[in-house]
C-alpha cells in the first residue's frame, strides 16, 4: 500500500466537514454567551432557572476575574476531591459488576488530576481497574465538566478583551450550566445515540463470559461505553472506557465511528475560533487562523501518513517486505484513518488513539510531539484558544514594536503587565515538560519504566511529560506509568499545565478588561492579515522549537537519522 | 548647543566608554540587566574553571584548560561589548551636559533684601520667590518670571539660537532661564525655582541620562527577556541529565556557552543605549523631553492639536486678492489702497502695497511725504493717509467704513454687502477702501498656510495620525483654512477650555494626544495631553506643563519627535528579532557539537560542516560577542522610519531583520571557523 489517493482525499475530506461544521457552529457558540435566544429557548430557560434556582445562583451577578477565577477553581478543587474519593472507594460502592477494588493512593491522584484537568492520561486500565460508577461518575462526568471549564475559561478571557473599562468577565455558574444545558449534553446525547446505533455497547451489565470454539473461555468487558466515548471525543477528552482507547472495536468499531470521532473531536476547537471571530468582531481574524492552523494540521497529518505508508526502511532491508508500517495499527482503520487520527487527537488535545503511536516511525512521532509542544494547533477544547491569544499577544508585542508603535492587541495596549503574565503563560509549558523528562531519564524510578532503551525509551518519558503538560493525555505506550513516581510526577505536572496557564490569563483578560479600545487607525498593525498570520506562526514554531529542539534531537531527530545511518552502513 | 555638538563620536567619547565599559562590570551595576547578569555569572564560573577545570566534578582532559579559558576571555569580551555601547550612548548626552554645566557656573546675583538695598550673593543660594536685579551684560542667574522692565537677551546657550529675544514684565514672554544672558536694559526678576531644580539642571540631568527611568515599553520588553533567558536557562540545565541518558557529559564551559548563545544577549546589551540614543536624537532636534516615556508615547500618538495661527498659517493675514465694488474700477481700488497702505508698515499693510506692486501699480513714499499718516486705532479700526490737498483715503474693517460714510451722510454701493459676505463666506478677511466718502472696494486678506505643511500633514495622515487645528476664527474662515492645509478636523471659536474638552474627548476613546503651545493659558491642556511640547519663548507655566520643551520654539516639530518616538520602538522590536532569530543558526552549530560523541549520527545535523565540536561552540560564542559591536551604529541611529502601512512597514522590517536574522549568522559562524580553524584553536 503507497500514499493513496483516496487516503488522501479522505483526510481532507475528514478536515473540510470538522470545520464545514465547526464555524457555524461557532456563531450558535458566541450567541448562547452573549444573552442570544436560542430556538430551543423554551426548553433551555426553564430548566436553567430551576438549576440556577436549586444551587442559589443569582444569574444577573456579574465577576471580576478574580472572582470568576475563584469560583472556577474551588469548582475544580471540589469535583478533584470528589473524583479522587469515588477512585479510592470503588470497591465498596455500587455499580461494580466485576467486583474491581479501589485504587491506590497515588493511581486515584493521578487519574483524578488527569480527569480534572482534561488531560486523560490513563494509568490505568479502565476495564480493570475502573467500577462503572467510577467511570460513570467520576470519569464521565469530569469529562464534562473539565471541558466546561476550559471552555469558560476562554468565552470569560474574550469578554476581557473586547471590554471597555468594565471589570466584568461574565458569571462562572451561568457560563458553566450553560455549556452543559446548551452545548455538551445535547451534542453528547445525540452522538452517543448514534454511537450505540454503529455497534458501540450501552450497558450496566458485568463482563460477558464467553465460550470459545476451542473450548476456552474469554472475558469480554463491556458497560455504559457509548455514553462515555460521546463526551470523550466531544470533550476532546480523549480517556478511553478501555485500556486500548480507541483502537478497542467497543469504542470504535469501525471506519466510520473513527471519523465521527474525529469530527466529534474537532467540532468545539474549530468553532471557538469563529466565536473569538465573532466577539471581536472582525471575521478576517478568524479566517486568518482557520487557514493557517488548518494548513498546519494538514501538513503534520500528511507527514506521518507520508511516512507511515512509506514504511520502516530497516524492515525492508532486513526481511526484504515493503509496504506501509502496520505495527500497532488496526486494519480497519488502516494508514490514512489513524495518520488523521494521530495528527488530530493532538492537535485538538484530545488524546485519544486509535493506533499505537509508540510504534509510529521516528519522523511520525515528531508530529503529535511537536502539536503538543506548541499545544495551539486549534488546541483543546478552551485553552488551545487561550493559547492561541498567548501566543498572539507576544507576537503582538514583537511585531508592534517593528512598526513604531507601543503594541496593543485588538485596540488594547500590552504593558509589562500583560508582558509578565504572558511570559508566565510560556514559560510554564517548556519548564513543565523539560524538568520532569530531565530528571525521570537520570533516576531509576523513572528509567525502569522504559519498555524500550536508547533513544526510543527517551522518547517515551518525553511524550508522557509533553502529554501531561499539554493536557493531551494520548499515550505512547510503552511506558509504564502506574508507578509512585510517574504517578505524582505526570499529576503535578497536568495540574499546573492547566491552571498556572489558566491563572496568567485569567489575570491578563482582567487587566485587558480595564483598559480602554483605542480606535485603529491607518498606523495600527492589523492583525487580521495573513502577512501578520506568518509572523504568529514563525514566532510559536520559532520559539517551540528553540525551545524544544535539544530534546528532540535526542528523540525523534536522533532516531530517524540513526535509522538513516544503519541504512547507508549496510 | 545640540548644533555644536552634532559629531557623533569623538576620541575623547570612545576613551571615556571604554574606561566606563570596565567601571559598569560591577555587579551592582550589571544586576540592573538580568541577560548580562547572566553572561556575567557565567563568566565567573568560566573562569574557575579555567584555574581547575574539575574544582565542579567532572574529568579533565587534555586542552580543557585552554577551552575553558577561551570562553571565559570570549564572555568578558561580551560583557564589554554591551557596557560599551551603553557608556557611548551615555558619553554623548555628556559631551553635552558639560556644555550646559559651563553656561551654569560661577553665577552671582544682586539679591533685594527686605530693606530694598542689594546684596551680591552666589546664585546657588537663591531660593523660589527671591527678587533679583539683573542689568544688561550681566547673566542671568536662576530661572524666574520678569516683574519689571523689559530687555533682549542672548539665550544661545540654551537654544543655540544667536539672535537674542525680547523679554519683558507681563505677557506670554515673561520667563528667563538662568544661565543666559541679558543684553540691554534692566530686568527684575522674580526667582521660581530653588538650587537643582532650575531648567538649566533638568536638561543636565535628562542628557546624562541620571534621571533615566525604563520606559513602560522598555519594563516589558525586559519582562520578555528576562522570560526568554529563563526558558533557555530550563532548556540548557536540562540538557547535562539528558545527554547522561545517552551516556555522555558535556561540560559546563559548553553548556555556559550555549546558555550565553541562546539567551537574547546582542538585545540585551543594546537595549539601554537603544534608550538613550532615542532621547539624544530628540535633544539633537534641539528639543528637550522630559522624560523617556514621552518620547515613546510621541510614537504613539493618534491625534496632533495645532494652533493655526503661528503653526499652520504664518500668523499674519496678507492680501490675497482687490475686488471694486461700486462701478470702480479694479485699477482705481488698487490706487487708492496702496496710497492708504503707503506708510502702514504692519504685514497687512505691506502686503497691499507688494501684491498692487505685482499687478503693476506703485507709488513713490517721496511724493507723499506732507501727507499725514493715520495709524490704525483700536477706536477707528482704520487707518490711512490724509493727503495735503485734504483728499482722505482709509482702508478698514468694513462695518467701521461703512459707519464712517454714513455719519458723512452718504451711503455705501449696494454690492458691497454681498461683497463682503463673500469673502467672509470663503474664510478671507475684508477690508475696506475708502476715498473720500466713496467705497472703492475690498481687499481680500487671506491667511496663508506656511509652505509644506499640505505635505506634513499628509504624511501625518500615512502614519495614521489624526490632526485638529485649533482657531479663534469664526466657522467659515476655519473651515477654509482647514480645507487648504489638509487638516482632518477642526474647532473654530476656540477658547483654551475647547482645547482641555477635545483633548479629554480623544483621550476617553483612548487616543493618545500631542499638542504644542505657549501660553499661561495653554498650560492646563499640555499638561493634559500624552504628549506636550511647549514653546522655549513661552511661559513658564507652559514649559512646566508640558512633557517636551521645544527650544527652536517651533509647533511643527512636532512631527519629528512622533518620527523620533516611532523610530525607538522600530530599533528596539528590530534588534530583538535579529537577536531571536539569531538563535536558530547557533543551534545548528551547537547542538551537534555537543552530542556528536554520544549520537554520532547527529552529525547530519551539522549543516555549516564546521570543523570541529569545540571550534562551533567558539565560534557561534565569538559571533555572538562581535554582533554587539557590528550593531552598535544602529542602536544610534536607529532603523530608518519612512511613513507607510502598517503591515508594509512590518514585512519590511521582518524581511531585514528576522529572515536576515537567520541567515547572517550561518555565514558568520562559518566564517569565524575557518579563521579559527586557521588559527589552529579548532582542537584546543
Amino acid at each position: 500500500m503507497r500514499f493513496t489517493v483516496a487516503g488522501s482525499i479522505g483526510i481532507l475530506a475528514i478536515i473540510a466537514i470538522i470545520l464545514g461544521l465547526g464555524i457555524p457552529f461557532g456563531g450558535y457558540l458566541y450567541r448562547v454567551f452573549t444573552g442570544g435566544h436560542s430556538r430551543f429557548e423554551a426548553v433551555f430557560a426553564p430548566f436553567e432557572r430551576l438549576l440556577y434556582r436549586l444551587v442559589g445562583v443569582n444569574p444577573s451577578v456579574q465577576m471580576d476575574w478574580k472572582a470568576y477565577l475563584r469560583a472556577l477553581m474551588l469548582v475544580n478543587f471540589m469535583m478533584m476531591i470528589f473524583a479522587y474519593l469515588i477512585f479510592r472507594l470503588q470497591g465498596i460502592l455500587p455499580f461494580n459488576p466485576d467486583h474491581i477494588p479501589g485504587m491506590s493512593w497515588d493511581l486515584a491522584f493521578n487519574t483524578a488530576a488527569s480527569f480534572i484537568t482534561n488531560t486523560n492520561w490513563q494509568n490505568y486500565a479502565g476495564e480493570q481497574s475502573m467500577s462503572y460508577l467510577g467511570q460513570m461518575l467520576a470519569i464521565t462526568y469530569l469529562q464534562f465538566t473539565s471541558a466546561a471549564t476550559g471552555f469558560v475559561a476562554a468565552i470569560a478571557f474574550l469578554r476581557g478583551l473586547v471590554a471597555h473599562k468594565s471589570e466584568s468577565l461574565g458569571n462562572f455558574w451561568v457560563d458553566l450550566i450553560k455549556v452543559h444545558t446548551r452545548v455538551l449534553l445535547p451534542l453528547a446525547v445525540v452522538f452517543a445515540v448514534v454511537l450505540v446505533g454503529l455497534g458501540v455497547p450501552q450497558t450496566l451489565l458485568g463482563a460477558q463470559i464467553a465460550h470459545t470454539l476451542q473450548g476456552s473461555t474469554q472475558t469480554i468487558s463491556r458497560g455504559p461505553v457509548a455514553s462515555l466515548e460521546a463526551i470523550k471525543q466531544l470533550g476532546t477528552n480523549g480517556g478511553g472506557f478501555f485500556n486500548a482507547n480507541s483502537a478497542h472495536p467497543f469504542e470504535d468499531p469501525t471506519a466510520l465511528t473513527s471519523v465521527l470521532e474525529m469530527i466529534a473531536m474537532g467540532l468545539i476547537p474549530t468553532a471557538l475560533l469563529a466565536t473569538f471571530g465573532k466577539f471581536i468582531a472582525n471575521r478576517r481574524q478568524a479566517v486568518v487562523l482557520y487557514v493557517l492552523l488548518t494548513a498546519l494540521l494538514i501538513i503534520g497529518a500528511f507527514i506521518v501518513y507520508a511516512n507511515e505508508v512509506g514504511g520502516n526502511p530497516l524492515v525492508h532491508q532486513a526481511l526484504g517486505l515493503s509496504g506501509p508500517n502496520m505495527e500497532g495499527k488496526e486494519w480497519r482503520f488502516g494508514p490514512a484513518l489513524s495518520s488523521a487520527f494521530v495528527a488530530m487527537t493532538t492537535a485538538f488535545t484530545t488524546g485519544a488513539v486509535n493506533t499505537m503511536h509508540d510504534s509510529l516511525m521516528p519522523l511520525s512521532q515528531l508530529v503529535p510531539l511537536l502539536f503538543m509542544m506548541f499545544n495551539l494547533i486549534f488546541g483543546g477544547k478552551g485553552v488551545g484558544l487561550l493559547n492561541i491569544l498567548m501566543f498572539l499577544l507576544i507576537t503582538v508585542f514583537l511585531s508592534g514594536l517593528m512598526v513604531g508603535r507601543t503594541p496593543e492587541i485588538f485596540g488594547k495596549k500590552i504593558e509589562a503587565r500583560e508582558m509578565k503574565l504572558a511570559t508566565v503563560a510560556m514559560l510554564v509549558h517548556p519548564f513543565l515538560i523539560l524538568v520532569p523528562t530531565a530528571i525521570a531519564v537520570v533516576t531509576k524510578a523513572g528509567t525502569s519504566s522504559m519498555l524500550n532503551p536508547g533513544l526510543h525509551g527517551f522518547t517515551e518519558v518525553l511524550y508522557a511529560f509533553t502529554s501531561a503538560a499539554a493536557n493531551n493525555g494520548s499515550a505512547f505506550a510503552g511506558l509504564n506509568g502506574n508507578t509512585v513516581f510517574y504517578n505524582l510526577s505526570l499529576g503535578i505536572v497536568m495540574l499546573l499545565g492547566r491552571y498556572v496557564s489558566i491563572i496568567a490569563m485569567f489575570a491578563i483578560a482582567g487587566s485587558l478588561a480595564k483598559k480602554a479600545i483605542i480606535p485603529q487607525t491607518s498606523g495600527t498593525l492589523r492583525t487580521d492579515t495573513f502577512a501578520f498570520g506568518s509572523v504568529f506562526v514563525a514566532v510559536f514554531v520559532i520559539v517551540g522549537a528553540l525551545t524544544f529542539f535539544p530534546a528532540l534531537a535526542i528523540g525523534p531527530i536522533g532516531e530517524q537519522l540513526q535509522m538513516m545511518s544503519h541504512i547507508v552502513g549496510h | 548647543m545640540a548644533k555644536q555638538s552634532a559629531k557623533t563620536l569623538t576620541g575623547e567619547i570612545v576613551s571615556h566608554a571604554i574606561r566606563e565599559a570596565f567601571v559598569k562590570l560591577d555587579p551592582r551595576i550589571l544586576i540592573r540587566n538580568p541577560v548580562m547578569f547572566v553572561v556575567e555569572i557565567g563568566f565567573l564560573i568560566t573562569c574557575i574553571l579555567s584555574l581547575d577545570p574539575t574544582i565542579f566534578g567532572g574529568y579533565h582532559h587534555p586542552g580543557q584548560r585552554t577551552y575553558d579559558l577561551l570562553v571565559a576571555v570570549i564572555l568578558l569580551i561580551t560583557i564589554l561589548f554591551g557596557n560599551f555601547a551603553e557608556a557611548v550612548a551615555e558619553g554623548r548626552g555628556k559631551a553635552q551636559a558639560d556644555s550646559l554645566r559651563k553656561a551654569k557656573t560661577d553665577l552671582t546675583a544682586q539679591r533685594r533684601k527686605s530693606s530694598g538695598e542689594y546684596e551680591v550673593v552666589p546664585a546657588t543660594t537663591l531660593r523660589k520667590g527671591d527678587i533679583v536685579r539683573v542689568i544688561a551684560g550681566d547673566m542671568i542667574p536662576a530661572d524666574g518670571e520678569v516683574l519689571e522692565g523689559l530687555g533682549s537677551v542672548d539665550e544661545s546657550a540654551i537654544t543655540g539660537e544667536s539672535a537674542p529675544v525680547i523679554r519683558g514684565a507681563g505677557g506670554d514672554f515673561s520667563s528667563v532661564t538662568g544661565g543666559t544672558k541679558l543684553l540691554s536694559d534692566e530686568l527684575m526678576i522674580q526667582v521660581k525655582v530653588d538650587p537643582g531644580e532650575s531648567f538649566l539642571d533638568q536638561m543636565i540631568r535628562l542628557v546624562e541620562g541620571a534621571s533615566r527611568q525604563k520606559t513602560p515599553n522598555e519594563l516589558a520588553l525586559s519582562v520578555l527577556l528576562a522570560g526568554l533567558t529563563l526558558i533557555f536557562g530550563i532548556v540548557v540545565d536540562t540538557l547535562e541529565p539528558m545527554a547522561t541518558y545517552v551516556h555522555g557529559s558535556i561540560g559546563i564551559a559548553t553548556l555556559i556557552a550555549l546558555l550565553v548563545c541562546l539567551i537574547p544577549t546582542t538585545i540585551g546589551a543594546l537595549l539601554s543605549a537603544i534608550g538613550i540614543a532615542g532621547m539624544d536624537r530628540v535633544i539633537r532636534f534641539n528639543v528637550i523631553a522630559k522624560s523617556g516615556k514621552a518620547v515613546e508615547a510621541a510614537g504613539d500618538i493618534n491625534t496632533l492639536i495645532l494652533d493655526k495661527t503661528g503653526t499652520i498659517t504664518i500668523g499674519n493675514r496678507l492680501a490675497s486678492e482687490f475686488i471694486p465694488v461700486g462701478g470702480h474700477t479694479e485699477k482705481e481700488l488698487i490706487e487708492s489702497a496702496v496710497i492708504s497702505s503707503l506708510f502702514d508698515e504692519t504685514p497687512e499693510g505691506r502686503s497691499v502695497v507688494d501684491l498692487a506692486r505685482e499687478r503693476g501699480v506703485s507709488f513713490a513714499r517721496e511724493a507723499y511725504t506732507d501727507a499725514e499718516n493715520i495709524e490704525f486705532s483700536a477706536d477707528t479700526r482704520m487707518s490711512g493717509l490724509n493727503l495735503a490737498d485734504g483728499t482722505i483715503y482709509r482702508k478698514g474693517a468694513v462695518d467701521a467704513i461703512r459707519r464712517y460714510v454714513e455719519e458723512h451722510g452718504e451711503s455705501v454701493p449696494s454690492d458691497l454687502a454681498q461683497k463682503t459676505e463673500g469673502i467672509a463666506k470663503e474664510g478671507g478677511t475684508p477690508l475696506a477702501v475708502l476715498r473720500g466718502t466713496e467705497v472703492y472696494g475690498l481687499i481680500y486678506l487671506k491667511d496663508i498656510v506656511k509652505p509644506g505643511m499640505r505635505e506634513r500633514f499628509e504624511k501625518l495622515r500615512r502614519m495614521g495620525i489624526k490632526t485638529v487645528m485649533c482657531t479663534g476664527d469664526n466657522p467659515l474662515t476655519a473651515a477654509t483654512i482647514a480645507k487648504e492645509a489638509g487638516v482632518d478636523d477642526f474647532i473654530a471659536e476656540a477658547k483654551p477650555e475647547d482645547k482641555m474638552r477635545l483633548i479629554k474627548a480623544e483621550q476617553e476613546q483612548g487616543k493618545l494626544v500631542a499638542m504644542s503651545g505657549d501660553g499661561t493659558n495653554d498650560a492646563p491642556a499640555l499638561a493634559q495631553a500624552d504628549v506636550g511640547l511647549a514653546m522655549n519663548s513661552g511661559t513658564m507655566a507652559a514649559k512646566e506643563a508640558g512633557n517636551m520643551v521645544d527650544l527652536d520654539s517651533d509647533p511643527t516639530k512636532l512631527i519629528e519627535v512622533v518620527s523620533i518616538g516611532k523610530q525607538l520602538l522600530i530599533t528596539r522590536g528590530a534588534i530583538t528579532t535579529f537577536s531571536i532569530a539569531n538563535d536558530v543558526a547557533k543551534y545548528f552549530a551547537i547542538i551537534p557539537a555537543i552530542f556528536v560523541k554520544m549520537i554520532p549520527s547527529l552529525q547530519a545535523l551539522n549543516v555549516m560542516r564546521l570543523t570541529s565540536p569545540q571550534s562551533a561552540i567558539l565560534s557561534a560564542l565569538i559571533f555572538n560577542a562581535i554582533i554587539i559591536p557590528m550593531l552598535i551604529p544602529l542602536a544610534m541611529k536607529g532603523v530608518q522610519y519612512r511613513p507607510m502601512s502598517a503591515t508594509s512597514l512590518l514585512l519590511r522590517n521582518l524581511l531585514l531583520y528576522g529572515v536576515g536574522g537567520v541567515i547572517a549568522p550561518f555565514i558568520g559562524i562559518k566564517l569565524i571557523d575557518l579563521l579559527i580553524t586557521a588559527l589552529g584553536f579548532a582542537h584546543v
